[in-house]
């Protein structure tokens, strides 16, 4: 039976990470280094128990698990190897008049021990792709894997411990309890993916301590498509990106559509023909499609399904099965804005499609809720474009594709607002998880007496010069002449 | 209070409404903003001295250097530099997102909340402005109440010259703070104590508020008198202009203590001494060059520091203290005991304590027992010593050789880390402090790949995988039918 984990638990582990840091373990090239190519052997020995225990949480199809998960996180953790020594090398930074003669740079150092609190519906790419950022930057971690992917959670203890350093990268598994023990502590950093409620709470225990923290949380992502995109193309990516990405349970799930009037009963149509084309007749026996998580889930999401004015909105799908935790693929039309369904992020399989006089309203309609994780565009308007990304503020905006830039390492990844600070990604991890320490080097050719007291007005005119990078003015204080 | 409420309502909706409007975003609102406080700053330089007079003591070319000239250089480096800062940074994409685009543009967060401290109020407060502005934000300010003529002032002049509807300023304590603090801000810069710290971050929690807190610490100068004795002149110089000739010490990068080897420590001392006195004279109280201290509060506190027995047994120069003139004299410490509360909190005045080591490789570990500070200063020229202290400590900056200056250095990032603080500014980092970094991914709608879509099969699984791998060539024999 697995011992319980307590106060004096959280505290010791506390302590003996501390002392590795302060050792210094973490610090050096080859540790990274080492730990990084542990978890890039876990990808490549361990995908079918992987795919196993998110297949037993979620229900996910082993294409999604190998891809959105192994494969991502492979090619993060091989990103990490090839570009560590660069990440790792300090940047010059330049020197002005004022602080001549001098050079400086900023230094990346590891914060020291952090935590990572990751979330059930990519409990493997959203676990280890912040580790990969700590250990990069040299930080002892600990890890808090989500309860609500239990197999997932246990995998991930057992290998992590079986191949990491235990002196510096830890996995504490557990709920609620076993969370608060671990934000009692004092962490060099917070870092953590879930639902915006559990990121004020973070973020709370956090200022206790002035400890730093990101928190990539969640929102309703809208797609606003125009009627002169290529439909089909269009349609097959909300798809992909919807219900082929955990079924509509991901932080960038395509939430709502917006589209205009007259366009909707075509996005519908295309929308029937390819969710067929995809998932068959009878979408509920598909195999590729994740199942609902857990029953609180699945009820949540029938609650807002039947809602009174939102059940009878209803164009396509709608069965549920709760024996089995399957939701259809659904699509609502023109559901009331005040209904539960547009008020909290779905997270599920279904999908509201909201219908406006004018496509221009969209920014309106956008703009009046919190801000979300990704905002999607499809369209060949290219001013249409231009406005979208300059005004609708988002994590981040995608223009005629779905979820993609998710895999980018080259773009930041985070929210803004209700969806989360800070971000990550690629070099992004890096300097998420480093402190950036500016470093001056002075020597001590060149004492201006005008920086001393006794003040007068002589100095003050030379400061002034100085300030004003007027090299000409400088030279006359000096030489008597001004 | 409740005529306060409505006030910071109607401030908010302003706010908010100006910047739905679009107004702050044009880049020619942010240059007329930045030219005004430049103007402002030129029409109104004998008045901020006299503010700063009334409020610290200041002389004014302290006033100037510290505070004036540098929002004016701030001011200028942003408006020189904002066309380039606004420019969208491409990203390089993989080979096989072809011929997707990727970018990340810096967006103004919003409503912006800036709140400064007392020691530099009028640099503290319009430098995080410059930011905001540059930034393209909206932004209200609450200066310090413990410098009232300077947060008067302020909320008196910025209104004829920056934009009102974008740009206000609040007066008030704390009261004013906790009623601005319920709202929801975009952003919140706070600059200040680290107790203050923890209340703002706490208070920005419940809105998911990005913070950026300058906080403080005990800032520590090593000198490793072995390598740098031909320099000693100078060093005791700089040393004595960064404790006690910026604020009589009440700055957040102020020196706050000295280590040094035991041999050197009498030495140093003597050193000291004459070099106060060509700073103060015999008088400093009448010197009018040395700041004075803030309120009665803060003179009680230094007061209490110093009465500490233990604390007066190791004055080795200087000590007095007139309340009235809320005067406290340089003052130098040997050795007050370590557990001693002068050695525990930052000392944010005149008061200078020297703490000996057998060997100076020990003030690593010293520092290392302490909070991580916002600076440390090391005078040493020993290559080996610099390496370990910047890679055996940790704090917001480390300046070689010299003290305060990296405030000056606006291509570093002036921050802390730990307890002295979280986040960033200074030149191009005060422009992204307040910017939301948006990537924006454009894919094309011409080509599509089968591979991507249910229902999944093997050859889709085996083409991604390839795909992922970035396995250009053997994904097209897959392609081809030549590959299983």
């Amino acid at each position: 039976m697995a011992k319980v984990f307590e106060a004096a638990d959280a505290s010791n582990l506390m302590t003996e990470l501390r002392q590795s840091f302060d050792a210094g373990v973490t610090r050096g090239y080859e540790w990274r280094v080492s730990q990084l190519k542990k978890l890039l052997i876990i990808c490549d020995n361990h995908e079918p128990e992987i795919v196993s225990a998110l297949h037993d949480d979620l229900g996910k199809p082993e294409l999604e698990s190998s891809v959105y998960e192994v494969a991502l996180l492979r090619n993060s953790i091989k990103l990490a190897l090839k570009q560590l020594k660069n990440w790792m090398a300090p940047d010059k930074a330049k020197t002005s008049l004022t602080t001549f003669p001098a050079s400086a740079q900023i230094v990346s150092e590891p914060l020291g021990v952090v935590l990572v609190i990751s979330a059930w519906n990519y409990p493997f790419l959203l676990s280890i792709d912040p580790v990969i950022g700590a250990i990069s930057a040299g930080n002892a971690v600990v890890l808090k894997p989500s309860e609500l992917a239990p197999a997932s959670s246990s995998l991930l203890s057992k290998l992590l411990e079986q191949y990491l350093d235990p002196s510096a990268v830890r996995v504490v598994e557990g709920a609620v309890t076993e969370t608060t023990l671990l934000l009692e502590q004092k962490w060099d950093k917070i870092f953590y993916t879930g639902s915006s409620r559990i990121g004020r709470i973070i973020m709370t225990a956090a200022a206790k301590h002035l400890t730093p923290v990101v928190l990539e949380l969640g929102g309703k992502s809208p797609v606003v498509i125009d009627s002169d995109t290529n439909l089909k193309i269009t349609v097959k990516r909300i798809i992909a990106g919807k219900w082929g990405c955990n079924n509509g349970q991901a932080c960038i799930s395509p939430d709502y559509i917006l589209t205009a009037k007259e366009y909707a009963p075509k996005v519908i149509n295309a929308m029937k023909q390819e969710l067929e084309a995809f998932y068959g007749k009878n979408p509920m026996e598909s195999k590729d499609m994740s199942r609902i998580v857990n029953s609180n889930h699945f009820d949540r999401l029938s609650k807002i399904l039947e809602e009174k004015e939102v059940s009878d909105k209803i164009v396509y799908g709608g069965q549920k099965d709760r024996d089995n935790l399957k939701i259809a693929p659904t699509i609502l039309l023109d559901v009331p804005l005040d209904s539960l369904i547009m008020s909290e992020e779905i997270f599920g399989p279904l999908l509201p499609i909201l219908t406006l006089n004018n496509l221009e309203e969209c920014f309106d309609v956008i703009r009046s809720r919190p801000k979300p994780l990704a905002a999607y565009l499809f369209t060949q308007n290219q001013k249409l474009k231009e406005r979208f990304a300059m005004t609708v503020s988002a994590g981040g905006i995608v223009v005629n594709d779905i979820a993609v830039h998710l895999s980018l390492p080259t773009l930041p990844f985070g929210g803004v607002g209700e969806s989360g600070m800070g971000s990550y990604h690629g070099k992004f991890s890096f300097d998420a998880f480093s402190h950036k320490k500016a470093v001056l080097y002075k020597s001590f050719i060149g004492d201006a007496a005008i920086r001393y007291p006794p003040y007068s007005r002589g100095k003050l005119r030379l400061l002034k010069a100085l300030v004003n990078n007027n090299l000409v003015e400088v030279f006359k204080v000096l030489l008597g002449l001004s | 209070m409740e005529a306060m409420k409505e006030t910071v309502d109607q401030s908010l909706r302003e706010m908010r409404e100006t910047f739905a409007s679009g107004r702050t975003r044009s880049v020619k609102w942010r240059k007329t903003q930045l030219e005004a406080i430049i103007e402002m700053v030129k029409d109104n330089e004998d008045k901020m001295c006299e503010v700063l007079f009334q409020d610290l003591g200041k002389h004014s070319t302290e006033a100037f250097r510290d505070e004036l000239g540098f929002v004016m250089r701030s001011a200028t480096t942003a408006l020189s530099s904002l066309d380039k800062w606004v420019v969208p940074r491409k990203s390089n994409l993989p080979l096989l997102f072809y011929p997707a685009t990727g970018k990340v543009i810096s967006e103004p967060y919003g409503t912006v909340l800036v709140l400064s401290s007392w020691n530099f109020p009028i640099s503290l407060s319009l430098d995080p402005m410059i930011g905001a502005i540059s930034a393209g934000n909206t932004v209200l300010l609450k200066a310090s109440e413990l410098s009232p003529n300077a947060s008067a002032f302020l909320a008196k002049t910025i209104p004829s010259y920056l934009d009102t509807k974008a740009i206000k300023v609040i007066e008030g304590g704390p009261d004013v703070a906790t009623i601005l603090l319920q709202h929801q801000w975009d952003k919140i810069f706070f600059t200040g104590s680290p107790r203050i710290g923890k209340i703002i971050m706490a208070a920005a929690a419940e809105h998911l508020t990005p913070v950026t807190l300058e906080l403080g610490g005990k800032c520590p100068t090593i000198i490793d008198h072995h390598s740098v004795s031909k320099d000693m002149k100078s060093i005791v110089k700089r040393i004595s202009g960064g404790k006690w000739g910026s604020c009589s010490g009440q700055a957040c990068i102020s020196v706050d203590y000295v280590l040094v080897e035991q041999s050197f420590a009498s030495s140093l001392i003597e050193m000291l001494k004459p070099v106060i006195k060509s700073f103060f004279g015999e008088n400093p109280k009448e010197s009018g060059c040395l700041a004075r201290i803030v309120t009665k509060k803060h003179f009680q506190r230094l007061s209490r520091l110093l009465n500490d027995p233990r604390v007066q047994a190791s004055i080795v120069y200087g000590g007095s203290m007139d309340e009235e003139k809320l005067y406290v004299e340089p003052t130098i410490l040997l050795n007050p005991p370590l557990d001693s509360e002068i050695m525990n909190e930052e000392i944010f005045g005149p008061i200078l304590p020297i703490i000996t080591l057998r060997d100076i490789q020990e003030s690593i570990g010293f520092i290392k027992s302490k909070p991580k500070p916002l600076a440390i200063y090391a005078f040493t020229k020993d290559d080996k010593l610099k390496t370990r202290i910047l890679s055996e400590t940790s704090s917001g900056s480390v300046t070689f050789n010299d003290v305060m200056i990296q405030y000056m250095c606006d291509a570093l990032p002036f921050g802390g880390v730990g307890e002295s603080g979280t986040g960033r500014y200074h030149g191009k980092y005060s422009f992204e402090c307040f910017s939301h970094e948006k990537a924006i991914m454009e894919g094309s709608l011409a080509m599509d790949l089968e591979a991507r879509y249910p229902p999944w099969n093997t050859f889709k699984l085996t083409f991604i995988r390839l795909a992922f791998r970035e396995a250009y060539f053997k994904l097209v024999l897959l392609m081809l039918g030549l590959k299983k």
